[in-house]
């Protein structure tokens, strides 16, 4: 059942969403890119779950109206290998994130399809369950929150290292529940420890069918980091100026001062929870992207017409991707025994 | 001899010292205490976490993938049971993700009775891990295995759980580690915390020297021919003590320390049930969908036609929790003549 999007606690600080200024804050160049990755990533998102909807995968679940915060992250992640870098614990929403910092979507597709060739499990995970080593992505899991425990394991190694490079986590708001959240927040501001972790929780106000305030007491996630030293707010998650301004603020505090910052962004949920409830477009909840493109038009930046052709081509070229994808083999099932030890070869343990 | 206690922390010296391992930590890992049981004193790598496993067991994970070597703690394995799904997790991320993450991770966690440590200071915890893939799981019973499972443990690329039946951690050793000094107050005195003010204190380790013991190879405690007995921890003296009056009464076992659960040294009970017809295993853990119950199935379906009598599973009553009164604890797990009757019993069966 949708809600009435408008029904929400205001949150004071945010800046109207289309500004009457003739400036926006951010060179031309940064904003198309933002805008483009943006609209790769939801042409990404309805190309899954087409192909959920025509039996070209089980299941579906994604980030499809939080494109506006998560192609920000992902243009401010230090990408690499190892604790020099940063380390991303993600959650299932995070296409966007990838597609921002330089990933090909037809890992995604092929991941949708568990074909062999997914180079994220190989066709044992979800979609939407994004692992890449050689950027410090992090196996996205399946449980809830699980992300916020292991975060400050390798903040701590960072910390010890010095220099610049963070970990960050995100979630959802329903998650917030789970022990692991408080887990975060105790282990990330031990007094003299802290650690250099950019805990984020973006708040659609659902878990499933279930409205956060249904359940939750608390009016702004953000504030329970006060509670424990930690700076901490709430952003509007569906601008990706303000929060492209937000996160690098953000980011530039936990790089420098090695501590930890808790950023609340509120964002839509615009294809439901997942393919569990349907999938279907929501029209009530703000779409970011509809509104970035008004407002590029607006100021001159990119125009309607340019923002549809270039949403026309990724279609295209998704449905190529998905293509192509559907000719390639599902993994032997005799795969199922590689990789339960590492520097092992996989063999039924109870074989003769 | 060391004890098992003295042994560990010797190991975890030589594996801070040598192996790599960066952090060692849990409740009350670090100083003053150095770990309820001792086992942490005077190492360089440790510290106190705060009250939460799952933030132990979590934090060891990204430890890990960050390139470091963590040996978390949890301090009672009663207490682990909500890190769970992160355990399931930390032996499902190789696999998941196809190869990309392995988790050079090592847990510890006393385990089972002994201490009259009531409801919540006396679970077993092999039955349960032993059902979690993509762990290996060890459950010393004498000194000297402790100290070289736990090297290799710490050389491993994979998460290992380190299994300590805590009845047997004052428990001295009849082996010599290599470099211990034989003299056991001359080692209290180099290794133990003095009482009081530890804060200037100093362990004064010795030049230890590298005893690994494989993960997976099982030792042969007792050569025998009548019948095979299979165990590991805490029940372990038990069989290897009624091996020996047995043997006054004409009976012959075998006994085997499995020393590793998972993944197990198979070769070593087929040979040793090939030859003698008859097996027995013994553990503390309850005894419904046990360890040992895996075992008594694998030896049914591979070995039935070389068998004389049914194999026999002696484990921990499957009631909710062990009594603090010595006659609920003594009624509930394994005792020594229990670990006898079970044995003399299977002895004398025959087709």
């Amino acid at each position: 059942m949708a809600r009435d999007a408008k029904k929400l606690k205001p949150v004071k600080e945010f800046k109207p969403l289309i500004t009457k200024s003739d400036e926006l804050p951010l060179d031309p160049e940064r904003l198309r890119f933002m805008h483009e990755t943006m609209l790769k990533a939801r042409c990404l998102e309805e190309r899954l779950i087409a192909m959920y909807k025509s039996g070209h995968g089980y299941f579906w679940i994604g980030g499809p109206g939080e494109e506006a915060f998560n192609v920000p992250l992902g243009m401010l992640i230090k990408k690499g290998q190892g604790p020099s870098f940063d380390f991303c614990h993600f959650h299932y929403r995070q296409s966007a994130t990838l597609l921002a910092m330089g990933e090909e979507p037809l890992g995604a597709i092929r991941q949708m399809k568990n074909t062999a060739t997914d180079p994220y499990s190989g066709g044992r995970n979800f979609a939407g369950h994004f692992s890449k080593k050689e950027w410090n992505i992090v196996p996205v899991t399946s449980p809830i929150e699980v992300q916020y425990s292991m975060v400050c394991g390798t903040a701590l190694v960072q910390k010890r290292l010095g220099g610049d490079s963070i970990s960050i986590v995100t979630g959802g708001d329903a998650g917030t529940a789970e022990g692991d959240f408080a887990t975060c927040l105790v282990w990330a501001s031990r007094p003299g420890q802290e650690l250099p972790v950019l805990i984020i929780v973006t708040n659609n106000t659902w878990g499933i069918s279930t409205p956060f305030d249904q359940v939750q007491g608390v009016e702004r996630i953000s504030d329970r980091g006060a509670a424990f030293g930690m700076r901490c707010k709430t952003i509007d998650g569906n601008d990706p100026i303000s929060a492209y301004l937000e996160l690098k603020e953000a980011f530039e505090y936990v790089r420098t001062e090695r501590k930890p910052y808790l950023v609340e962004a509120r964002v839509s949920r615009l294809y439901g929870h997942s393919s569990a409830s349907g999938a279907n477009f929501n029209t009530v909840e703000a779409d970011c992207l509809a509104l970035f493109e008004e407002r590029l038009d607006a100021h001159g930046v990119r125009s309607k017409d340019e923002a549809k052709k270039l949403r026309e081509k990724y279609t295209e070229d998704y449905a190529e991707l998905a293509r192509r994808a559907k000719e390639e083999p599902f993994p032997d099932g005799s795969t199922i025994w590689n990789h339960v030890f590492a520097g092992e070869p996989g063999k039924d343990p109870l074989a003769d | 001899m060391a004890n098992m206690a003295q042994a560990i922390r010797m190991a975890l010296h030589y594996a801070e010292t040598n192996l790599g391992v960066t952090d060692i930590f849990g409740e009350d890992v670090g100083p003053p205490l150095g770990g309820v049981f001792t086992c942490t004193q005077g190492l360089q790598t440790t510290w106190n976490s705060p009250l939460d496993e799952r933030g132990v067991i979590g934090t060891a994970m990204g430890v890990a993938m960050a390139g470091g070597r963590p040996v978390a703690e949890i301090q009672f394995c009663d207490y682990i049971y909500n890190t769970i799904d992160l355990l399931k997790l930390a032996g499902n991320t190789l696999w998941s993700s196809n190869g990309q993450w392995n988790l050079p991770m090592v847990v510890m966690t006393p385990v089972g009775s002994g201490i009259r440590g009531s409801i919540y200071h006396s679970h077993s915890f092999d039955a349960t891990m032993t059902h979690i893939p993509g762990w290996k799981t060890v459950m010393p019973s004498t000194p000297l295995d402790a100290y070289g499972l736990l090297l290799s443990a710490c050389r491993e690329q994979n998460p290992v759980m380190f299994l300590v039946p805590k009845a047997l951690m004052r428990v001295k050793g009849d082996e010599l580690i290599p470099g211990e000094p034989a003299d056991d107050k001359q080692l209290s005195k180099m290794i133990d915390a003095p009482l009081g003010d530890r804060s200037k204190w100093k362990a004064q380790w010795p030049e230890l020297g590298d005893a690994a013991i494989p993960l997976g190879k099982a030792k042969l405690v007792r050569a025998g021919t009548q019948l095979s007995v299979v165990s590991y921890g805490r029940t372990m003296p038990l069989v290897k003590t009624a091996a020996e009056r047995l043997a006054g009464e004409g009976i012959d076992a075998e006994v085997i320390d499995l020393r590793t659960l998972w993944p197990y040294d198979w070769d070593a009970i087929a040979e040793s049930v090939k030859k003698t017809g008859r097996v027995l295993f013994v553990n503390e853990d309850t005894e419904v969908t046990n360890f040992g119950e895996h075992l008594a199935r694998r030896v049914t379906e591979k070995l039935f036609y070389q068998l004389l009598a049914p194999p026999k599973v002696l484990a921990g009553k499957f009631v909710p929790g062990i009594g603090l009164a010595d006659t609920l604890e003594a009624a509930s797990v394994p005792q020594q003549h229990d670990v006898e009757a079970a044995m003399r019993a299977l002895a004398s069966q025959a087709p």
